[in-house]
């Protein structure tokens, strides 16, 4: 019999990534948790709440992952978020062809964005950790001077308030089935695509990666370009979802998208990580900000627990090996 | 000073990696004033016992003795302070660092706390002496000297030290003639002062000329110690695989194939300064060897080759075409049709934690899919094919390719690069660190594939394998092809002349 | 004859952030109303000491071939220390001075724990330790207050002998018993060694841990300099996040300006400090030649951008492709 079918496909329990479990396990104790303070902790009603609020940062965090698998990073993610929604909100007050362009525009925003990141990324050869620092600082510079320093006063368009809002499916709310549709295309790109395969070729070694005749760099501006798309799109959602943009307001998303996609199993240094377990730890930082803030507990506290939080996950799983 | 008592024993030593025995119940004894040579294949456990004993990784089980009394080194500082200092392969040396503090990266001398510029720079100076390396400036940064300078100031770190044993692994490699002929007089000079010295390499005129007392390790253990010149070639070789050694190479074919043009052509092929005016081609069917010393350019020359190298000058052309390739993508294309196996399979022929599956489709994503989309019985066939043509022995497909022996690591690489239909397979240095079994099956290999119409260059630092293999060599020596051996002209003895520059008085000019 | 070319190499990165700093100062000077006089150093002096010290916490912890994104909120964190510390009579602000580097320094012990011992990536470790610094100022100032020994923090923003800034004399005094006497150390040359190639470092018997732990320490006591003089010149206490994590990220440009490699080995706390000035004096250029200040932070992100791609220039002489890759 064929080695190559005979040994396809591992039992799922043999697959499954023990950090990935944890995270699921983590899960399944915070609803625990939050279950003895309060009974409503797990109603539907509430979990489904906790779905939508986790899909905005599921929708930004799958670019980020794609940015990590490859070894970089993707530090533009807070004003790539709003310049998405800003931007949309910008072009839906102008009719109905306004209306439906909006969304599309502020993602195409973040992909040019991105395009800027992937450029000096892979032909530039800059870090990725400082490039896009930089256009981060740039894309606030413009957004300052488009606001002229003042709230946005424009609003969200309907297409998009229904996008983030809406009901398509009764009982399934829209922000969830935009999450679902990301996620299915990085799964799939990542599972079944030869992008995919290069992406992890290159994050595990791209001078390999290179030697074997892969185009790295027009791979890795094409990264970059959907991270920024990803990002542009959860401000797109965000802005429906409070039917404005805000200044900022992309800046308390960046750590726990970071966290989110490292707390999930995939490696910081890039090459290893699925998509199951980045969705584990959106759903698990989600729930956790949640408990922190259903237990009334003040900011500090949140945020105290929030970094021991991570920290103890992390040297459950995430430990880099002994040099002896 | 034969029969003076051990300095340094091994007893029982053992050593897993997982699933993998290093060492077992290994032991060696070194003596002082002589030079102990170890001999065997790669993943006989030379490395392994090396490491052992100079600390870097603790043993499973096992004895070890300095001087009478039992030692244990927690750490490369324990030993180092031990008096065992170890030069090993892949060099200890700190690259954004300068020379001089490199050399006395450990226990610097110190004023007020802080270190001493001024003394340290002067024992540099006088270790760089010591090693016959003088014309190393002790502030240069190590990243900025070539090669063959950063194993003399390794050698020189090594010498600062002190110690009272001297290990060598492999640490000539990259060391020109000169260099080397430096080094043994000091390593001979160091020995009649009282060290014992380990020294482990594949040189076998090397090992001739410096060893009192040679080791053989085979599959982690020790098979047998000699004294130097009591037994031949052969015999020890048969020791290191441990069967009888037969020199089996494929038959070559007896007259080469000159009616096509040639499948690769080079004229003209210069680059920066290390590759000067090369012209040479290689025709469907040939295998071309590339010989010389290490570092004379036959590396940069499969690069240039293969797209990787920029501002290039000469003209490369393809079945009679002229052809600018600009990367490995453009050289992989179906219309150039070049394969490259790199020197590093680690890092720069697999992704290691990837599967086996993964890294063979690696270079033929287009092949095992349809508009990007991976078609999985495709994949499959490929696979099962390209297993079946190598005998790649492994456990499945789709385990870490970093579990797999490194003779079926670097089968992966070949295969990877085979299933992409190559006509024109480059090769650099394949056989390095394989075992003698895999070797065969791969020479059996490339003559198969010659046979079938492709065009081979291969480099290999190995005399018996260019002699055995190839139909042609071009023997490379600062940048430039120094002579080319046909058919019988390929000798030992021709190899060496000219890989040394050495005119040979003999041929008719 | 050729030492001197050596050691020029070495500073090329310190040399070139100080060039940039004089040309862009001189422009600043050369078009300010007042002109080069001690008022406008002062107060430039001032504005750009803060982000000095974060820059300079930032880069020993770069040269370790790690990165801090915590610096930022232990520069918040102590800042609200000291509001609650440093006041009283002398001896009680003098010992809330010493209180104050204390936590700074042991919130970068942390870290360097963290890092170290648990075997965290840097990166994800002090993402999660910023945030619990954060929340300890934030329990400490749950609103801007506090006070500081006015006398006190007066000398070290005013003036010595009526010219020269204090803040810059104190950050000069810290450069150099600080990170000089670590550079010169076996630990300082250790965490060079250490960025450089932790593998080497370790083959070669260097004391990896210690290095990690110093440097890291360092960082922190240097990132509280910093909340220190914040307080000095605020005479307040304000857990700010926005203002914490723009202290970190301007950080890092800063390292970067200042020619400290991210890969770690190589650059030096110099370095960072003129990248830091010239980093603020960008800011202040604006200000000087009339722009709108609505301008302001899309100048300082477009000349960030084009000062990062500079080094791209360097991509034009390399002739072998393999060498784009680690």
């Amino acid at each position: 019999m064929s080695l190559a079918v005979k040994n396809a496909r591992p039992s799922l329990w043999r697959r499954l990534d023990p950090a990935v479990a944890t995270a699921f396990g983590c899960i399944v104790l915070l609803l625990f948790v939050g279950s003895l303070y309060s009974r409503n902790f797990l109603s539907p009603e509430y979990l489904l709440q906790q779905l939508k609020v986790a899909s905005f940062l599921g929708v930004i965090a799958s670019g980020m992952m794609l940015a990590i698998l490859i070894g970089q990073i993707d530090l533009s993610l807070p004003w790539v978020v709003t310049v998405g929604a800003m931007m949309s909100c910008a072009i839906g007050g102008h009719g109905t062809w306004g209306s439906l362009l909006a969304a599309p525009v502020g993602i195409l925003c973040g992909i040019a964005i991105g395009l800027v990141n992937g450029v000096g990324v892979a032909y530039l050869r800059i870090p990725s950790m400082i490039i896009t620092l930089a256009t981060n600082a740039v894309a606030q510079g413009l957004m300052v001077v488009y606001t002229g320093g003042f709230s946005p006063r424009d609003s969200a368009s309907p297409v998009m308030r229904y996008i983030a809002t809406g009901f398509a499916i009764p009982g399934l709310p829209n922000a969830v089935l935009c999450w679902a549709l990301v996620g299915a295309v990085t799964v799939i790109l990542l599972t079944r695509t030869t992008f995919g395969r290069a992406i992890y070729g290159i994050g595990n070694r791209e001078r390999a990666a290179y030697l074997s005749g892969v185009n790295t760099r027009a791979i890795v501006v094409v990264v970059f370009a959907l991270s920024g798309g990803a990002s542009a799109f959860g401000g797109v959602l965000l802005a429906g979802y409070a039917s404005k943009a805000a200044q900022s307001m992309g800046d308390a998303y960046l750590l726990p998208a970071i966290a989110a996609v490292v707390l999930g199993g995939t490696s910081i240094l890039g090459g290893k990580g699925t998509y199951l377990g980045t969705v584990a730890g959106v759903l698990l930082i989600t729930l956790l900000q949640s408990i922190l803030s259903v237990m009334q507990i003040p900011e500090f506290g949140r945020q105290i627990i929030y970094g021991v939080v991570i920290i103890g996950m992390l040297l459950l799983y995430g430990r880099e090996r002994l040099l002896r | 000073m034969a029969g003076a008592a051990p300095l340094f024993t091994m007893a029982g030593i053992s050593k897993r990696y997982g699933g993998v025995r290093a060492l077992e119940k290994a032991d060696l004894g070194v003596a002082p004033g002589r030079i102990h040579a170890i001999l065997g294949e790669n993943g006989a456990g030379k490395s392994t016992l090396i490491k052992v004993m100079a600390g870097v990784v603790a043993p499973d089980e096992g004895v070890m003795t300095l001087d009478g009394k039992t030692a244990n080194f927690a750490s490369p500082a324990a030993a180092n302070q031990a008096g065992i200092v170890c030069i090993f392969q892949e060099l200890s040396l700190i690259p954004d660092l300068s020379v001089a503090d490199n050399i006395c990266i450990s226990s610097p001398p110190k004023r007020f706390g802080m270190i001493d510029r001024k003394a340290q720079r002067r024992l540099a100076e006088e270790a760089l002496a010591r090693a016959g390396a003088s014309d190393v400036h002790p502030l240069a940064l190590v990243k900025d000297l070539p090669l063959s300078r950063r194993q003399m100031v390794e050698i020189a770190k090594a010498l600062a030290r002190q110690p009272r044993i001297l290990i060598l692994d492999e640490a000539t490699s990259a060391l020109t003639a000169a260099d080397v002929s430096k080094i043994f007089v000091v390593l001979k000079r160091l020995r009649s002062e009282g060290l014992a010295l380990l020294y482990i390499s594949h040189r076998m005129h090397e090992i001739a000329e410096l060893a009192d007392e040679c080791s053989v390790f085979r599959n982690g253990r020790k098979v047998a110690t000699y004294e130097a010149g009591t037994k031949s070639d052969n015999e020890v070789v048969e020791l290191m695989i441990g069967r009888e050694y037969v020199h089996a190479f494929p038959p070559k074919p007896k007259f080469a194939n000159t009616a096509n043009a040639p499948a690769l052509e080079c004229r003209g092929l210069s680059w920066t300064d290390r590759l000067r005016n090369i012209s040479f081609n290689a025709r469907a069917g040939e295998i071309v060897g590339l010989g010389g010393l290490d570092g004379q350019g036959q590396r940069e020359l499969l690069l240039a080759l293969f797209g990787v190298l920029r501002g290039c000058a000469g003209e490369i052309r393809i079945d009679g075409v002229a052809a600018s390739i600009q990367s490995p993508k453009a050289a992989k294309a179906a219309k150039i049709g070049m394969a490259l196996i790199p020197e590093d399979r680690k890092t720069e022929g697999l992704m290691l934690p990837m599967t086996v599956r993964e890294n063979l489709t690696f270079a033929s994503l287009d092949r095992i899919s349809r508009g990007g989309f991976i078609d999985g019985a495709e994949e499959n066939r490929l696979i099962d094919e390209m297993v079946a043509l190598l005998a790649i022995k492994t456990a499945g497909v789709d385990i870490a390719v970093g579990s797999l022996s490194g003779g079926n690591q670097q089968k992966v690489v070949i295969a990877k690069w085979l299933m992409n239909r190559p006509r024109i397979i480059l090769l650099n240095d394949p056989t390095r660190g394989i075992d003698v079994g895999t070797k065969q099956e791969m020479y059996v290999l490339l003559r198969k594939l010659a046979d079938q119409g492709a065009a081979i260059v291969f480099y290999s630092t190995d005399y018996d394998e260019l002699i055995g293999c190839c139909d042609r060599v071009l023997v490379l020596y600062d940048g430039a092809i120094k002579r080319e051996l046909v058919g019988d002209e390929i000798t030992e003895k021709a190899l060496i002349a000219s890989a040394l520059n050495i005119d040979d008085p003999a041929r008719a000019s | 004859m050729r030492d001197w070319r050596f050691w020029l190499a070495g500073q090329r990165g310190a040399l070139l952030a100080f060039a940039i700093f004089v040309v862009m100062f001189t422009i600043y000077c050369a078009n300010h109303p007042a002109g080069f006089s001690v008022n406008v150093v002062e107060t430039a002096a001032n504005k750009g000491v803060l982000l000095a010290f974060v820059a300079m916490a930032q880069s020993f912890v770069v040269i370790t071939a790690g990165i801090d994104l915590s610096v930022g909120m232990i520069f918040t964190l102590t800042n609200c220390l000291a509001s609650a510390l440093v006041i009283g009579s002398p001896l009680s602000a003098g010992l809330g001075v010493i209180a104050v580097l204390a936590a700074g320094a042991l919130c970068g012990a942390i870290n360097g724990l963290i890092v170290i011992y648990g075997r965290l990536q840097p990166i994800v470790a002090t993402i999660a330790s910023g945030a619990v610094f954060f929340g300890l100022a934030l329990a400490l100032r749950p609103t801007p207050g506090g006070g500081v020994e006015e006398t006190l923090a007066d000398a070290f923003t005013g003036r010595l002998f009526d010219t020269i800034p204090a803040s810059l004399v104190t950050l000069v005094a810290v450069a150099a018993l600080v990170w000089i006497p670590f550079r010169r150390s076996v630990t300082g040359r250790a965490a060079y060694a250490v960025g450089s190639s932790e593998p080497a470092a370790y083959m070669s018997g260097v004391p990896i841990r210690r290095a990690k732990f110093v440097a890291y320490t360092l960082s922190g006591l240097l990132a509280g300099f910093g909340g220190l003089f914040l307080t000095f010149f605020t005479y307040t206490g304000d857990a700010a996040y926005a203002s914490g994590n723009t202290y970190t990220l301007f950080s890092i440009a800063a390292v970067v300006l200042g020619g400290v490699s991210l890969f770690g080995g190589s650059g030096s706390a110099i370095g960072a400090i003129f990248g830091a000035l010239a980093f603020r004096t960008i800011g202040d250029l604006l200000f000087v030649f009339d722009f709108d200040p609505l301008w302001q932070p899309l100048f300082q992100g477009v000349v960030l951008l084009l000062a990062v791609s500079i080094s791209a220039f360097g991509l034009l002489r390399v002739r072998n492709r393999l060498d784009w890759f680690g």
